[in-house]
């Protein structure tokens, strides 16, 4: 079999078991896979500014908050359903990425201090939301709360496992673009910026609009997996919202997965959820307070210690799909 | 030559707080022509090239291509407009494929990845890359590096190509084969070339004409031949003018 083959059969085989796995396991589980999905989904879309165009976000947290808080604002004030919500949401995600790149790209802010700034501006709409009535301030915007058992696509009202495949659907859609985004002439130019800016502008590359769109693109995906979370969870609070640890938790699964590859972010996110679930019932027969977050914190170390491109890059080899590079 | 030029610089300067580093220089560079800048260390080369190809823009004079005036473009506006160049410390995208590489050059002229492709493959097997298309840039030697360099710039298809210091760190042999490889490019394509050269083995073989550079100013020009022979060149090089018997 040629290369590419072997990539499309083992992507078919990924579907396949995900589309029946739920058959199989019970309730935890499934809330667990949502987990996993929801990292996936967020780790790909930090992944196309940082992974693909390498201008590190250390705050995405916003776009998470700000696609959640529409959606749910819309929904609760006007009765509009979250897919509307969520339009609306990419369209105030998009432009708020769109601005803070502009603002710091325009001044050469790069590197870290970009990032430091991608962390102010969350960190400030957090605590601008903590005062903003319209939507609860900081005692919280609340939903209806989800039936177990009808299911309303349009207003996203079931159980579990309706958002298990909801967000199935939307990891590979996010997969399918990346993918596609990677081959065409803007996948290339981002990738050029990440590996030598000075030399890309040299070849001709607007350097400054292909990152900004590289930020709005990650914003508006970003702000779409927000809602979603909204109407998962029910209620929003700006403090665990717009949280900082948010943010970080985002990109822990692409880092671990492999940074700027195509399934390094699922990946990440399922050995994330795994190992964490491992350490709780590992550490759950000692009564040591913080067993738990350090083993995963060490096992976090050893990973990026032996694989610093991630286990992606590894695995691939191993599963001889290693001359697929895109 | 000035009808015909390319490349018109005229009277261009910058000045970086106290030092002057480019001042007043002009010069052409004629369609199909391969003109050196020579000069010692800080006598404002490298500058000139960043004054060109967008990186300052200079505080007086101003840079024509094909009778189009880009003084004070941006470097990648300055590329749109025909301008392509190396860099002194080459600058591969080291994550990527020597093809990848050279395809972002080739993106300029069009949005197809089989088109980009074709055109990529084509400048590599021109600069000897062929067999290293699907190596990973950081894993390339110098020479491959300074080739890669020259092969992504081309791929923008430049009217005029800049390279700077691309021979610096080559032996002797590697040089020879540079030389012959940029002298068949400029032929066969019509290619314009300015180049700044520390390697006088490589500037005598390879360019028609030669502009001096000394302390931001131009002190001499003219073929080879002329230049090598210019006391006021000798003289910046060697420190003084050779005595009448001397040499």
């Amino acid at each position: 079999m040629r290369l590419p083959q072997r990539a499309a059969v083992a992507l078919a085989l990924f579907v396949a078991a995900m589309l029946v796995l739920p058959l199989f396991v019970d309730s935890y589980i499934v809330s667990l896979l949502v987990v996993v999905l929801f990292a996936a989904y967020f780790g790909q879309a930090w992944n196309i500014v940082t992974g693909f165009a390498g201008q590190l976000s250390l705050g995405h947290a916003l776009y998470v908050g700000l696609g959640a808080y529409t959606s749910a604002a819309l929904f609760s004030h006007y009765g509009l359903p979250p897919w509307f919500g969520m339009l609306a949401g990419i369209a105030v995600a998009a432009t708020a990425g769109a601005i803070i790149a502009a603002l710091s790209f325009r001044f050469r802010v790069g590197g870290v201090y970009f990032a430091l700034l991608t962390i102010a501006f969350a960190e400030f709409t957090r605590i601008l939301f903590d005062h903003f009535d319209w939507v609860g301030a900081s005692s919280g915007l609340f939903l209806p709360v989800s039936s177990r058992v009808g299911l309303d696509l349009l207003r996203l009202r079931g159980p579990p496992v309706m958002f298990y495949y909801l967000l199935l659907a939307l990891t590979l859609g996010a997969l399918a673009l990346s993918h596609h985004l990677l081959r065409r002439r803007i996948g290339y130019y981002w990738q050029a910026i990440r590996e030598d800016e000075e030399a890309a502008q040299a070849l001709g590359i607007d350097v400054f609009r292909y990152k900004v769109a590289a930020m709005a693109l990650s914003a508006a995906m970003t702000s779409v997996g927000g809602a979603f979370l909204a109407f998962y969870e029910n209620n929003l609070y700006p403090d665990t919202v717009f949280a900082i640890g948010r943010s970080i938790e985002i990109i822990t699964a692409p880092i671990i997965g492999g940074l700027g590859t195509l399934f390094g972010p699922i990946l990440g996110a399922f050995v994330l959820t795994t190992l964490g679930e491992a350490m709780t019932s590992l550490s759950s027969g000692f009564a040591l307070n913080g067993l738990k977050q350090w083993c995963y914190g060490a096992a976090l170390l050893l990973i990026v210690a032996l694989q610093p491109a991630g286990l992606w890059p590894w695995l691939r080899t191993r599963l001889g799909l290693a001359e697929v590079r895109r | 030559m000035s009808a015909a030029a390319l490349l018109e610089v005229r009277g261009i300067s910058k000045r970086f707080r106290g030092l002057q580093a480019v001042d007043g220089v002009s010069f052409a560079v004629p369609r199909g022509g391969i003109v050196a800048l020579i000069g010692p260390n800080g006598a404002g080369k490298t500058t000139t090239f960043n004054l060109i190809a967008g990186v300052f823009a200079p505080d007086r004079g101003s840079v024509v291509l094909d009778g189009a005036d880009i003084t004070g473009l941006r470097p990648d506006q300055a590329c749109r407009a025909g301008i392509a160049r190396t860099f002194q410390v080459v600058k591969p995208f080291g994550g990527l494929t020597v093809l990848e590489n050279v395809m972002v050059g080739a993106f300029k002229a069009s949005h197809d990845r089989i088109a980009a492709r074709d055109t990529a493959l084509e400048i590599l097997a021109r600069l000897g890359l062929a067999d290293k298309a699907e190596t990973v840039a950081k894993s390339l030697t110098l020479p491959e590096r300074k080739r890669l360099e020259a092969a992504r710039a081309l791929a923008t298809r430049p009217k005029i190509l800049l390279l700077d210091e691309v021979m610096a760190g080559l032996r002797p042999v590697e040089i020879d084969a540079m030389v012959r490889t940029f002298a068949d490019l400029s032929r066969e394509m019509g290619l314009a070339i300015l180049l700044t050269e520390h390697v006088m083995r490589a500037v005598m073989a390879l360019s028609h004409h030669i502009v001096v550079l000394h302390h931001g100013q131009k002190i001499s020009e003219g073929t080879p031949e002329q230049v090598s022979r210019d006391p006021a060149v000798l003289d910046c090089y060697l420190g003084a003018a050779p005595a009448a018997g001397g040499a």
